[in-house]
């Protein structure tokens, strides 16, 4: 049985668009406001949602998520409390929702209890940046007997053997970061992207969506053009802090624009 | 005794429990690239032979063993000797793995090195081997760590370093090191990220013990010819752990008993110190899983002590299994007691200790009238405390 978020891929498919998947952080600026802009999301056409949970040392993310993650740890919000609220809102959210959270909450949760816990609240899929499939036996063991998807990411130095085995533990799709470097840096569409995503579609038939950098919808079209779904998330938070009235219509140029 | 556990750690990184390679995917094919180019140099007589003749004709190498009689006089116990890291180049045991590295970058091919640092020694070290070997170099330092080392700041960028202030989270160690990690995703193709300690993802734990481990090497004979036989105890204090493993290492099959020094910072119960074996538990933090200073929620925790150099939340991975295994016995010493031990050995032998190194001369202070006097304690003195003058000068309200 396929499951959600490949259903998802799938459908967006059928319709000839690219998934759009944009991020939030949860907590930021409040779980109150996280669900309203899960809603917005799901209002405005994204196919899967990527929520958020805030770590002390977010090491693969740029200043933007950083003050995010430090303002959500301030209220108070934590892994538990991120798994508890997805439980409140799955009944009024239709998308399938991936958790981005850092390796540290998840292992002092216990790997196991977490898998479980985050299948029962409706969580679909999870993201973990710093655990590469080497460290991830356990994790994926656990996911897979909970039908839990894993997605793991590949990069512009991944080799074809690092290709191999990150095709091969990823599970609803394969999260390809644009660039080498941190969440919100720039996007340098220099062709690269053109050779390296053919390669992974060498090795794997499991969609591949790309993130890190995509901030204009011009940018998300392009990226769309090569892969089978966008992620926005650095200029989702940037706009929702900075000019929240035009979130709205911001969310729908990008949902137009990838196709 | 227990020989196997020098062959640690195993092939993916681990020294049982602990260790391994936990970072964003970019890194994992420089991880294996700076593997395999260690893997290569330390068999490769160019290469050893150019970082022998460095460790001689610019640290300084050997660095003496040192019998310190009269506190060994006043101390009524066991006899007990220094190892002289302080007398390195740059005044600390960090030039050993700074020199290591910069020359493995060199010879790999990159352009540019950066790296953390705290209280500003592992910068230097690495500014250093920077300039010497022709390297560009960007050392990342937190606001707080900046502003309380303002000397060393300086002192890099005379070395021709571009240091770059760290504002964000708690703006010391742990940030820089994030800070550093993040850089070297971006620039992973041209730069090497030199890290200071035996820590963060494999094989970082074992290229800088392997640098660092010509401590234990040249105690080894030196104590042989002061004494003619092995020590009983070897001490030094723990921050990541980079100047413990250095002399224990080549010791491990030994008996001999070994006891690293963490930082008791103002007492457990205090909650301010990083004595990780005292109030940690496991986690996985910058790379690796060791033992870590962390809320229930696994969220990493603010740390003390008076000293920079050991202040930070985790611990090299090493350590954790050697203390599981029960081979090292880990204590810690406050900061009273590490402050209390830098001024009696000012007054006792005219050495100024680092605030670090204080730590470990600590327990000695502790241990050493309880033995009897033909036992023998050796002491890492991993650095010298110049850099930490104005500090202990401001905590006793003393104006310069």
């Amino acid at each position: 049985m396929k499951s959600r978020i490949e259903e998802a891929f799938k459908k967006s498919k059928k319709e000839g668009k690219k998934a759009f998947i944009p991020y939030v952080m949860a907590g930021d600026p409040s779980l109150d406001k996280t669900r309203d802009i899960l809603l917005l999301f799901e209002v405005c056409g994204a196919d899967i949602v990527e929520l958020g949970v805030p770590f002390s040392d977010p090491l693969a993310d740029g200043p933007t998520i950083q003050r995010a993650s430090e303002r959500s740890l301030k209220n108070g919000v934590t892994l538990k409390k991120v798994i508890s609220f997805v439980k409140d809102i799955r009944q009024r959210i239709r998308i399938p929702i991936v958790l981005m959270t850092y390796f540290n909450p998840v292992f002092k949760y216990g790997i196991d209890d977490f898998i479980r816990d985050a299948r029962n609240s409706g969580i679909d899929g999870v993201i973990v940046p710093d655990l590469p499939p080497d460290e991830a036996g356990d994790f994926i063991k656990h996911a897979r007997k909970a039908s839990l998807d894993t997605i793991f990411l590949l990069a512009p130095t991944s080799t074809e053997d690092r290709i191999k085995k990150v095709a091969k533990a990823s599970s609803g799709f394969i999260y390809y970061v644009s660039i080498t470097g941190i969440t919100g840096s720039s996007l340098l569409l220099d062709g690269s992207m053109d050779l390296l995503i053919p390669k992974i579609r060498k090795y794997t038939d499991k969609p591949v969506a790309v993130g890190f950098g995509v901030s204009a919808p011009t940018e998300a079209s392009a990226v769309a053009a090569v892969s089978d779904g966008v992620i926005v998330g650095s200029a989702i938070i940037k706009k929702l802090h900075e000019n929240p009235d035009d979130l709205k219509n911001y969310l729908i140029s990008l949902r137009e624009a990838i196709k | 005794m227990e020989d196997n556990i020098k062959k640690l750690p195993d092939r993916k990184g681990y020294f049982g429990l602990y260790g391994g390679r936990f970072v964003p995917e970019t890194l994992m094919p420089a991880l294996k690239e700076l593997e395999d180019a260690f893997r290569y140099s330390r068999k490769d007589g160019n290469f050893l032979n150019e970082l022998r003749h460095l460790q001689k004709t610019y640290i300084g190498r050997p660095t003496p063993l040192y019998y310190a009689k009269r506190l060994t006089e006043h101390l009524g116990g066991a006899k007990v000797y220094l190892k002289r890291e302080d007398l390195a180049h740059t005044g600390a045991h960090k030039i050993n793995n700074a020199v290591g590295q910069t020359l493995l970058a060199k010879k790999m091919g990159k352009k540019r090195v950066i790296a953390e640092t705290g209280a500003g020694q592992h910068g230097v070290a690495t500014a250093t081997g920077a300039a010497l070997t022709g390297l560009d170099c960007e050392i990342y330092m937190g606001t707080e760590d900046m502003k309380r080392q303002a000397l060393n700041v300086f002192r890099m960028r005379l070395l021709g370093a571009k240091v770059t202030e760290v504002p964000t989270g708690s703006k010391t160690l742990k940030d820089a090191i994030n800070e550093a990690l993040r850089d070297w995703t971006t620039n992973v193709r041209t730069t090497h990220y030199v890290l200071g300690t035996v820590f963060g993802p494999h094989p970082f734990p074992l290229l800088v013990r392997e640098f660092q481990s010509v401590i234990g090497r040249e105690t080894r004979k030196q104590i042989l010819d002061a004494e003619g036989r092995l020590p009983d105890y070897l001490i030094a204090c723990v921050g990541g752990g980079s100047n413990a493993m250095g002399l224990f290492y080549e010791f491990l099959g030994e008996n001999i008993k070994m006891i690293g020094v963490e930082a008791g910072g103002k007492g457990i119960q205090t909650g301010e110190h990083a004595a990780r074996f005292a109030g940690g538990s496991i986690g996985v933090f910058q790379g690796c899983k060791s033992y870590l200073l962390q809320d229930d929620d696994g969220n990493v925790l603010g740390t003390h002590s008076i000293s920079a150099g050991l202040d930070y939340a985790s611990i090299g991975p090493e350590h954790s299994f050697l203390r599981d295994r029960g081979r090292v016995r880990y204590t810690y010493a406050t900061d009273a007691e590490a402050l209390a031990s830098f001024e009696l050995l000012s007054e006792k032998e005219g050495i100024i200790p680092a605030l670090e190194s204080a730590h470990a001369l600590a327990e000695v202070v502790k241990l050493a009238p309880g033995l009897s006097r033909d036992k023998i304690i050796i002491v890492n003195l991993s650095g010298r405390g110049d850099k930490d003058v104005q500090h202990v000068a401001n905590i006793k309200g003393i104006v310069i």
